[in-house]
């Protein structure tokens, strides 16, 4: 499993882009941050598209970019999946397939034409012409042409970014299974922390062309410091459960975390699956007491692990430990004087049922912490 | 109506045919440089490119004359290389008509391959094709319309061509006698009815071509996503 390395600069009139980060030859990593934070920049330097990019690219021992060197992209065996598709509007869907599939016939081939074909679902749509797909159906086949290029790393932009929330929770799926099915590493660029949250193995954060935070998805997503990255809304935490009982009748699932029950929208999976959930900051709330007769139907027993009042903002984070798991909650610093929160202290904190998710895709056991 | 003397005809289509295929093979890297060169020299090349159309045939042909003639470091080189001149002959005719219709064939094929851009190109590369491979594979048949434009345009500017060849080939029968001059020989010798034979075949000959280009361009978008 080679190792992706850089250290590369590149330089606009109003950005520069400044990153040394190795990324791991195995499974996915996100590369998050706000739109213009340089996340499809550093894409494209890995992938040799931006040529004024200056320092070092490295695959394994093979050096992409160095100081009097640089490979051309169609030599570098990089995959790219752009948000676009850019599937060749004068090809039908397997003629852009065949496109790939035919220039990769020297490369190690560790899966079939037909392979990629059955795990994406792409035959019914082989007749059909680039501009006759859905959105869906164009990045699918995006997806499955980049996989028959046989990359030996796949760099995928925003692929979900243009679809709307159906479509995405079509292809998530698929997406999840690439690393373990076809042996592939990705680099997953995304502003999504929904995408995040149920695909990644680790985060690479992006602030402002440099890198702010880098690690595991849950420690990383908990770092408070990172609310700006993260954006204020949808800053929150992750936490891993198994499903615990399906109630089909309510519509719900419960899902084991530590000890703590969560009810959430049902969820399609088997009971005693993994899955990650995704809270954020804001839709936690704080309670001294198990309040009574509330609609909230999460109550969790929770120690107060620190208190981050913002400066200059009616707000504070409360940084919390359920169960070994932490939760993130936002809430007014007002509340904070009149509850007395400090490190240390017991509360309840609520979460309502309708603030989670409405897919969640199967983690295996050790994948999912 | 007596039946037209159909050799310029020939020679003319001939020429035309020729030219075209050999503004094809010049053409077609001068209208990707000029699609995809950030260089500061692009204004110069798209205007020195563009010349042929604004300047009037006479300087032009009296130019290529100059440049062509046995006594010029080209044509001297051509004299002693193939013992005949470059003025006054076919191939002479070829290399005026290339240059004159130089225009015709790299404005429509630059406009196509900045239609195409960098992106399927981007996309070809990251699927592991070789740039000239991306060039057969993706930008031509996705400039296929530039292509045809150009060829037509090509072709057809290269029949209707006057100044240059009469100035450079003057109106030798079966060399450079095209269908323009004959016709402009008949006019000037009152023989209208030959006039109007030759002059009603190009009319509609051209008609056609245009006619089957637009058809054929409305029958067939290509669409890019």
């Amino acid at each position: 499993m080679d190792t992706l390395t850089t250290d590369v600069r590149v330089s606009y009139p109003d950005f520069t882009l400044a990153v040394a980060q190795e990324f791991p030859g195995e499974g996915i990593t996100a590369l998050f941050g706000p739109s213009g934070c340089g996340k499809s920049t550093l894409l494209r330097v890995i992938a040799g598209f931006e040529r004024s990019a200056s320092g070092h690219v490295a695959f394994g021992d093979e050096v992409w970019l160095g100081e009097r060197s640089f490979v051309s992209p169609h030599l570098r065996g990089v995959g790219y999946v752009f948000q676009d598709a850019r599937l060749f509007p004068h090809l039908t869907a397997r003629g852009n397939l065949e496109y790939a599939h035919k220039r990769a016939a020297g490369s190690r081939a560790r899966y079939s034409f037909d392979d990629v074909v059955d795990v994406l679902d792409l035959a019914p749509l082989f007749e059909r012409g680039a501009t006759q797909l859905s959105g869906g159906e164009r990045q699918r086949v995006a997806i499955g042409r980049t996989l028959l290029a046989r990359p030996r790393i796949m760099l995928m932009d925003e692929p979900l970014a243009a679809l709307d929330t159906r479509r995405k929770g079509e292809i998530l799926p698929y997406l999840s299974h690439l690393p373990r099915a076809f042996g592939v590493p990705v680099i997953y660029v995304t502003h999504a922390l929904e995408e995040v949250t149920q695909l990644c193995d680790r985060i690479v954060a992006l602030a402002d062309g440099r890198v702010a935070a880098t690690g595991g998805v849950a420690e990383t997503l908990e770092r408070l410091d990172l609310t700006d990255v993260q954006g204020r809304f949808e800053a929150g935490t992750m936490l891993t459960g198994r499903i615990a009982a399906q109630d089909s009748s309510l519509y719900l699932s419960r899902v084991d975390v530590g000890g703590a029950r969560i009810e959430v929208p049902q969820i399609g999976l088997d009971v005693g699956q993994y899955v990650r959930l995704r809270v954020r900051a804001r839709d936690v709330s704080l309670a001294l007491r198990r309040p009574e007769g509330m609609s909230v139907r999460n109550m969790l027993d929770a120690t107060v692990l620190r208190v981050d009042p913002e400066a200059d903002s009616a707000f504070a984070e409360v940084l919390l430990d359920i169960g070994g798991q932490h939760l993130r909650a936002r809430v007014t610093r007002a509340a904070v004087a009149d509850l007395g929160l400090m490190a240390g202290h017991t509360v309840v904190a609520l979460v309502k049922a309708v603030s989670f998710d409405r897919q969640a895709l199967p983690r295996e056991p050790k994948a999912a912490e | 109506m007596e039946l037209p003397d159909l050799g310029p005809l020939w020679l003319t289509v001939r020429l035309a045919a020729i030219t075209t295929l050999v503004l094809l093979v010049i053409g077609t890297p001068i209208a990707w440089w000029l699609a995809f060169t950030r260089s500061r020299m692009k204004p110069v090349v798209e205007a020195v490119t563009a010349l042929p159309l604004v300047l009037p045939p006479t300087v032009l042909g009296f130019y290529l004359l100059v440049f062509l003639s046995p006594n010029s470091l080209l044509g001297g080189w051509w004299l002693s290389a193939t013992g005949s001149t470059l003025t006054f002959s076919f191939t002479g005719l070829i290399v005026a008509s290339a240059i004159y219709s130089l225009p015709f064939m790299v404005q429509p094929l630059q406009g196509a391959f900045e239609g195409v851009g960098r992106v399927p190109l981007e996309a070809a590369a990251s699927l592991r094709a070789t740039p000239l491979d991306a060039f057969f594979s993706v930008a031509t048949p996705m400039a296929i319309r530039g292509y045809l434009t150009a060829t037509v345009l090509t072709f057809a500017h290269t029949i209707g061509e006057f100044g240059v060849v009469l100035m450079v080939g003057g109106n030798i029968p079966g060399r450079t006698k095209v269908v323009s001059i004959q016709i402009y020989e008949e006019v000037e010798t009152i023989d209208y009815a030959a006039a109007h034979g030759l002059a009603a075949i190009l009319l509609v000959f051209s008609f056609s071509v245009l006619l089957g280009v637009y058809t054929f361009n409305r029958r067939f978008p290509v669409h890019v996503v």
